[in-house]
């Protein structure tokens, strides 16, 4: 038992993170915000040409033939780096849609009521009949509402979302903590006080446990390991965000902070199927199953 | 990443597995938690069958992997626990070995490992409690003894251990964390008065001990005079991540007993306490993700240990407490009942958020050592 990542795994993290940082860094950031219903098809393509969507695809099928261990660092750094675009939808369906493996095709799916960037998909997975646009509240995921009842989500799109979540948890507290060593107040960095100090932590705590669940998760691909790792990393992406918003003070509740587009980012993906009440009911039956 | 085990260490757990199905139909009845003497036979006495059979010695010599999968299999199959041996076999142990003469460690060691001698702790004060280091027992030199005069309190086992692992304060003038140092002390020197501490779970599960110009000899020092910190500080770290192994496993088991019961008395078909327990599957499989996660680390840095410890400390402490709420839940008007096990459970979890580093000082620890804030007031 060697539950940790393999230098080959580190090496694929820290390649990602860098290409995410030239790609897709603070600026670009920005003027996603500004422009945002349009979907940056040069990134999707680089993407594409890094094995982000191929990357589980076997090697005779060009692809790059890894698993899901890798694929979960890989939509970590992706939720990390605020990454927008229907990710695990085009990553499902790399091999089965022509184009989607390269990054030529963006494809969406229909999941929990919703569809992300219906306009801008060329492909899309599910029933659209009679979908309504909605005004997003995360500004870097334009939505649509479908009716119709939700088909029993992918175990694999909940377990990359809650990687995405991980993600999302890991930045905030990195960024709830830069802030609080250099903000000073009464004469002394916020990050003293034990009040925000104690806030911080509790960010820490919440993401590695979270951690440790995705990628036990990813390792087993257990369907209870999966909701577990949904539930956790829910909790640490949206309670995580909503720390960092306090820690960071009046600042953080302007447009200007990016801390708002973590949680916005965060709500949208525990709408996703698979979400609290399903993982939870779950792991309920899981307790008892094998048992009259 | 990888979560499946080496042929070795799956041979291990074969091995122990069976020894384990021979060895526990043949285990006297337990005793009753505040019969300590009785609990003492009984310990030691589970001890020693560990040494005729050559699992004694798994918490020092085995790596952390050895060790998770002796404490996963001993648990499951519902074997004791290390119980009035813990001071002995995962703390004074470790640290004689670590620092101790070659003459310390043939005359304490073996004792430990084969069940006949037992350990408590004199490290906490009543006025020093979380900042251990404020700890004021005094010892002076007198010719080769030390003599010793203070007090120590949350002494587990004291009432019928052989030896005290004894924190005094060597040098009054030097900085805090300076000045302590490490001695082994006898329990039947003159002196030493040992009082019951009742807890609100009622069992009489500590002592207070009183130390009234006792002699111990320069002897039984281990490390330098003074260096006692930095003595204690190589052991603290020693469980290397599995110092809550069992017992997540145990909660574990736990869990899915209180969904059973829930099941048949109706409480089931509330969909809000089921949801409950669903999150705390949640909660006690990442603990043991997390349990592997450490190890893990430890094994790779060659047992150095990191901060994982406080983040792990701080969620299994909370779930703990957590589930024993739901097991609450569960019993309806019988959680009252100090009759059902899960009744006393309950109590005696509220002491998980305090003992070993309360849950402040652990956040504090992550905040300072992990995130690299600021040292707080």
């Amino acid at each position: 038992m060697r539950f940790r990542l393999t230098d080959d795994q580190r090496a694929l993290r820290d390649g990602v993170r860098q290409l995410l940082a030239r790609r897709f860094d603070a600026e670009a950031l920005r003027a996603a915000v500004r422009d945002p219903v349009r979907l940056d098809r040069a990134l999707w393509r680089a993407l594409g040409d890094a094995g982000f969507f191929a990357l589980r695809l076997p090697e005779a099928d060009g692809g790059v033939g890894l698993g899901l261990p890798e694929a979960v660092l890989v939509f970590e750094e992706a939720g990390r780096a605020l990454l927008p675009g229907p990710l695990a939808a085009t990553h499902l369906a790399a091999g089965a849609v022509p184009g989607a493996a390269e990054g030529e095709t963006v494809v969406t799916a229909v999941d929990g009521g919703l569809a992300e960037w219906l306009t801008e998909a060329d492909v899309v997975r599910g029933d659209t009949a009679g979908a309504v646009p909605l005004r997003s509240l995360d500004p870097l995921t334009p939505l649509h509402r479908v009716p119709g009842a939700a088909a029993a989500p992918d175990p694999v799109a909940v377990l990359l979302t809650a990687a995405e979540q991980l993600g999302t948890a890991v930045r905030v507290c990195e960024l709830a903590a830069q802030h609080a060593r250099a903000r000073e107040q009464f004469g002394r960095p916020i990050g003293a006080f034990q009040a925000v100090a104690h806030l911080c932590a509790g960010m820490l705590v919440r993401a590695e446990t979270a951690r440790v669940a995705v990628y036990a998760a990813a390792v087993t691909a257990d369907p209870a390991d999966i909701a577990a790792a949904r539930l956790l990393a829910d909790e640490a992406a949206v309670h995580g965000a909503r720390d960092c918003l306090q820690v960071h003070g009046g600042m953080g509740f302007t447009w200007e902070s990016e801390v708002h587009l973590h949680l916005k980012r965060a709500w949208v993906r525990t709408q996703r199927a698979g979400g609290i009440t399903e993982s939870e009911e779950l792991l309920a039956a899981d307790l008892v199953a094998g048992t009259p | 990443m990888d979560l499946t085990y080496t042929p070795d260490e799956e041979d291990f757990r074969a091995r122990l597995r069976e020894w384990l199905g021979t060895a526990l139909p043949t285990l006297p009845p337990k005793p009753s938690p505040d019969d300590w003497p009785a609990r003492r036979a009984y310990d030691l006495g589970w001890q020693r069958r560990l040494h005729d059979a050559g699992y004694a010695d798994v918490h020092w010599d085995a790596s952390p992997t050895t060790r998770l999968i002796f404490l996963e299999e001993t648990e499951k199959a519902g074997a004791p626990y290390v119980g009035a041996n813990f001071v002995g076999l995962l703390h004074a142990g470790p640290t004689i070995a670590a620092e101790g003469t070659d003459g310390q460690r043939a005359r304490w060691l073996p004792p430990i490992l084969r069940g006949e001698e037992v350990w408590c702790q004199g490290f906490s004060e009543p006025e020093a409690g979380s900042d251990l280091a404020a700890l004021r027992t005094r010892a002076w030199r007198d010719g080769d003894h030390y003599v010793v005069t203070g007090s120590k309190i949350w002494t587990s086992h004291a009432e019928v251990a052989d030896w005290c692992e004894l924190l005094v304060r060597t040098d009054p003038s030097a900085p805090k964390h300076r000045g302590i140092t490490w001695l082994a002390l006898p329990m039947d020197t003159p002196g030493i008065t040992v009082r019951p501490l009742r807890t609100l779970a009622g069992s009489a599960e500590f002592a207070e001990v009183f130390l009234d110009e006792v002699r111990v000899p320069l002897a039984n020092r281990v490390g330098d005079e003074n260096d006692g910190w930095r003595v204690t500080m190589v052991t603290l770290s020693f469980e290397r991540g599995t110092a809550f192994a069992g017992e997540v496993v145990a909660c574990r088991r736990v869990l899915t007993e209180l969904a059973l019961q829930a099941r048949e008395n109706g409480r089931w078909d509330d969909p809000a306490l089921r949801r409950r327990l669903g999150r705390l599957n949640a909660e006690f499989r990442a603990l043991w993700r997390l349990t592997q996660w450490n190890v893990s680390a430890a094994e790779a840095s060659g047992g150095v240990p990191g901060a994982g410890g406080s983040v792990f400390k701080l969620r299994y402490s909370h779930a703990r407490q957590e589930l024993y709420d739901a097991a609450a839940d569960v019993l309806g008007p019988d959680r009252l009942d100090l009759d059902r096990p899960w009744t006393l459970d309950r109590l005696s979890s509220l002491s998980y958020t305090i003992a070993a580093g309360t849950s402040q000082i652990q956040h504090s620890i992550v905040a300072e050592r992990i995130l690299g804030l600021p040292k707080g007031r």
